[in-house]
C-alpha cells in the first residue's frame, strides 16, 4: 500500500481527517524547508503539500506568488526540492510528501528523470495545477508505474461528466478547490462544498481533501465534518512571509495555527 | 486543404503544441467557449454581423499600398504594406476585439476582462466594450503603463478601468496572469478577451480565425494589384496574432514564403530579447504549449525588447508548430534595426509604423534587397507609431 493509502486508512479507521499543509519549497530559504517538514508532522500534520515555486504562478494568489518570488531569489530549484524530500525520508518513513506546482518545471528536467528522481527520493504524489487528465495522460502513467500518486484539482465548476474522468485517473486523493478563485481569496462556504463533495462521492472511493480560503481552527474543523482532509496553505506562506528575516518566529507560527486547527479538528 | 490548414484538432492541438494547461476551475468556462464558437462560426448571420463591423466600424478592408520609394531605396523585390496600421484604433487588434466581444454579448456576459502589453489590445478591448456597452477591465504591467502613457489614458477615457500589475517583471505575461486570475475568480460573468493568438484552446484558434481577414483580403489584392501571390510574406511576432492571421490564408500556397519577424532586443545571443522561435525550447505556459524563454529549471526568463507589444517570454502555439514543421521561418531584428525601419519608412513613406511593426519592415527590406525587382513582399503594417513616438523622442533626448 502506498503512503498516501495507509496514512488516509489509518486515519478513517479513527475516525479522524488528514491535516494538509502546503508551503512552498525554499521559502523563505532553503535551509529552513525540511525542519518545517519534521515540525509540521510533530505539530500534526498527516500529509505534506510542498510547493515548486514558479516565476508565473497563474492559479495562484498574491500570498503564494511572493513565496515562489523568495524561493526563487535563493535559486531553489526542482533538482533541490527533490533533495529536500530525500532528507526528510532519512528521518520519516511514513508521512507523505505531495509535490505541487506547475508544469513547466517538471517538463524541463524532463518526464523520464523527474519521475525516476522522485521515486529515489521517496515523494508520494504529484499535482501539478495546470495539468488535466486530457494533457496528462503520458505523465499520469509515469508516475503510476514507478508508484506514484497523481493528484487531480476538482473545482466548483467542474461538470458531473468531468468529476467522472477526473476520479477515473486520479490516485491517492482528491484536491477540492472549495472556491471560484486563486489561493488565499475569500472566506469558504462549508455548505455548497458538502454539496459536491457528496457528488464526486458518488464516483469515487478516494479521499477527498479540501483546500483554498481555509485559515483558521474554526474553518477547518468545519471543513473536516464533510472531507476527509483539510488542505491549508496560504495563512501559513503567510506567516512565513512575514517574518522572513526571522524564519525561526515564521515556524513557530505556522505551528501554532496548526495546532490549533488539530485539535479543533480532533474534537 | 492541408493538413497545417485544418488545425487545430479538437483538443485544441498543432501538432505538439496548444492545448489547454490550466487550471481545473477554467475548464468550464472554455468548454463553453469552444462550443459557443464553434456554433457562431458557422452561422452566416453571425459571420455577417462580424463582416459588417469589419466594413462598417473598422474601415475594412485595409489598403495594400505598394511602398515604390521603400522598394527603390533598397533596389529588389517590390514592397508592399498590409495597412493595418489604418485601422480604427490604429492596429489589427480590432479584428480580434471585435469577434470576440461578439462571442461575449452572444454568451450574455455583461463583463469583459483585457490584458495588454503596448496598449493597442487594452485599447480595442475598451472601445469595443463603449460601443456595446460593457464593463471593462484591463490588466497592464506597470512598466509598460509608464512607457505607453498615451494608450493608458486612452482606455480611461474609453471608460476602462487599467489596472497596474506590480508583480513579477510588470509587463504584458504577468499582465496575462493576473488577467487568468481574475477570470477564474469572476467566471461567472466575465469574458476574457485574450488579445493574441496564444493561451488554452479555442483561444488560438479563434483569435487566428478573426484575424485570418488579413491574409484574406492581402491574398486577393495581391491578385488583383499584382496579378499574383507575393514571393514572401512578412509580419511581425510576439504573440504571433499578426501574422498568424496574415500567413495562415497563404499555407497552401506553398510557393509564398512566410517570415515571422521576434523582437531581438539587443540581440539574441545578448540575452535580452523576446526570441523564444529563435532560441527558445518548448514547455508550458499560459494554458499552452509552446516554444518558451525559460531557464534550465523551467523558470520563465524576462523577455526584453524596446516594444512592449513584443515583450513576452512565449509564443502563440500555431508558430511553434509552423516552425517545427518548416511551413513558416522564423527570425529577429533587433531595436536598432526597428528604430531604423521606424524613421525610414516614416521619410520615405510618411508612413509611421508601431514600433512592433518596425520589426517586420526591417527583416522585410533586408529581404527585399536579395531579390529581383520582379518579385513581391508583403509586410504587414499592423498598427501606427503614433503611441512609440515618447519612446523615440527619449532616445533622441527630447523632452515635450
Amino acid at each position: 500500500m502506498s503512503r498516501i493509502a495507509a496514512c488516509f486508512a489509518a486515519l478513517k479507521a479513527q475516525g479522524r481527517q488528514a491535516l494538509i499543509p502546503y508551503v512552498t519549497a525554499g521559502d523563505p530559504n532553503p535551509s529552513v524547508t525540511v525542519g518545517l517538514m519534521h515540525q509540521m508532522v510533530t505539530a500534526g500534520a498527516d500529509v505534506i503539500e510542498l510547493g515548486i515555486p514558479f516565476s508565473d504562478p497563474m492559479a495562484d494568489g498574491p500570498v503564494i506568488q511572493l513565496a515562489c518570488e523568495r524561493a526563487l531569489a535563493h535559486n531553489t530549484s526542482l533538482t533541490m526540492i527533490l533533495a529536500m524530500v530525500a532528507e526528510f525520508r532519512q528521518q520519516n518513513n511514513t508521512t507523505p510528501v505531495v509535490l505541487m506546482g506547475y508544469l513547466n518545471t517538471v517538463e524541463r528536467m524532463g518526464y523520464e528523470v523527474f519521475v525516476a528522481k522522485a521515486q529515489a527520493a521517496g515523494l508520494d504524489g504529484v499535482l501539478m495545477v495546470d495539468l488535466p487528465p486530457e494533457e496528462g495522460h503520458y505523465f499520469t502513467k509515469s508516475l503510476a508505474q514507478a508508484g506514484l500518486d497523481a493528484i487531480f484539482l476538482i473545482a466548483p465548476t467542474t461538470t458531473e461528466e468531468r468529476v467522472k474522468k477526473i476520479c477515473a485517473v486520479g490516485s491517492g486523493y482528491l484536491y477540492y478547490v472549495s472556491l471560484k478563485g486563486v489561493t488565499g481569496s475569500a472566506k469558504i462556504d462549508t455548505d455548497a462544498v458538502a454539496q459536491k463533495l457528496a457528488l464526486v462521492k458518488q464516483h469515487t472511493q478516494l479521499p477527498l481533501g479540501v483546500g483554498f480560503g481555509i485559515r483558521d481552527a474554526e474553518s477547518a474543523s468545519q471543513v473536516a465534518k464533510v472531507a476527509d482532509g483539510v488542505v491549508v496553505g496560504s495563512v501559513l506562506v503567510n506567516a512565513l512571509g512575514d517574518n522572513q528575516d526571522d524564519p525561526e518566529n515564521g515556524c513557530a507560527q505556522v505551528i501554532a495555527t496548526l495546532t490549533a486547527m488539530r485539535q479543533a479538528m480532533d474534537v | 486543404m492541408t493538413e497545417s490548414a485544418v488545425l487545430p484538432d479538437a483538443e485544441g492541438h498543432f501538432g505538439q503544441y496548444g492545448g489547454r494547461f490550466v487550471s481545473e476551475t477554467l475548464f468550464a468556462a472554455l468548454d463553453e467557449l469552444r462550443d459557443t464558437y464553434d456554433q457562431l462560426w458557422q452561422s452566416p448571420a453571425f459571420q455577417a454581423e462580424f463582416d459588417l463591423d469589419m466594413a462598417h466600424y473598422v474601415g475594412r478592408p485595409s489598403p495594400l499600398y505598394h511602398a515604390k520609394r521603400l522598394s527603390e531605396t533598397y533596389g529588389g523585390a517590390q514592397i508592399y504594406l498590409k495597412r493595418e496600421d489604418l485601422n480604427h484604433t490604429g492596429a489589427h487588434k480590432i479584428n480580434n476585439t471585435i469577434g470576440q466581444a461578439l462571442l461575449a454579448k452572444h454568451m450574455g456576459k455583461p463583463r469583459i476582462i483585457a490584458e495588454t502589453g503596448a496598449g493597442q489590445h487594452g485599447v480595442a478591448s475598451a472601445t469595443v466594450a463603449a460601443r456595446l456597452g460593457l464593463e471593462c477591465v484591463v490588466y497592464m504591467g506597470v512598466k509598460d503603463i509608464r512607457r505607453q502613457a498615451l494608450n493608458v489614458y486612452r482606455m480611461k477615457l474609453l471608460g476602462a478601468t487599467v489596472i497596474g500589475v506590480d508583480s513579477g517583471t510588470k509587463t504584458l505575461k504577468d499582465a496575462m496572469n493576473e488577467a487568468m486570475r481574475d477570470w477564474v475568480t469572476n467566471v461567472d460573468n466575465t469574458y476574457y478577451i485574450i488579445g493574441t493568438a496564444a493561451g488554452p484552446h479555442p483561444y488560438p484558434k479563434l483569435v487566428r480565425d478573426f484575424q485570418s481577414i488579413i491574409g484574406r483580403e492581402a491574398r486577393r489584392q495581391s491578385l488583383e494589384q499584382a496579378g499574383k501571390l507575393p514571393d514572401a510574406v512578412v509580419a511581425c511576432v510576439g504573440g504571433g496574432s499578426n501574422a498568424i492571421g496574415i500567413f495562415h490564408p497563404f499555407l497552401d500556397d506553398k510557393d509564398v514564403r512566410l517570415i515571422g519577424v521576434e523582437a531581438g532586443g539587443h540581440g539574441v545571443d545578448s540575452g535580452e530579447h523576446a526570441a523564444p522561435l529563435s532560441v527558445g525550447t518548448p514547455g508550458v505556459l499560459h494554458g499552452n504549449r509552446t516554444y518558451l524563454m525559460s531557464d534550465e529549471n523551467g523558470q520563465i526568463q524576462d523577455p526584453y525588447s524596446i516594444s512592449a507589444g513584443l515583450d513576452y517570454p512565449g509564443v502563440g502555439p500555431e508558430h511553434s508548430y509552423l516552425k517545427d514543421i518548416g511551413r513558416a521561418e522564423y527570425t529577429a531584428a533587433t531595436d536598432e534595426e526597428a528604430l531604423h525601419s521606424f524613421r525610414e519608412l516614416t521619410l520615405l513613406e510618411g508612413i509611421m509604423p508601431a514600433l512592433e511593426s518596425s520589426h517586420a519592415v526591417a527583416h522585410g527590406c533586408k529581404l527585399a534587397a536579395t531579390m529581383g525587382k520582379d518579385q513581391m513582399v508583403v509586410i504587414n503594417l499592423s498598427g501606427r507609431g503614433d503611441k512609440d513616438i515618447h519612446t523615440v523622442a527619449d532616445i533622441d533626448g527630447i523632452e515635450f
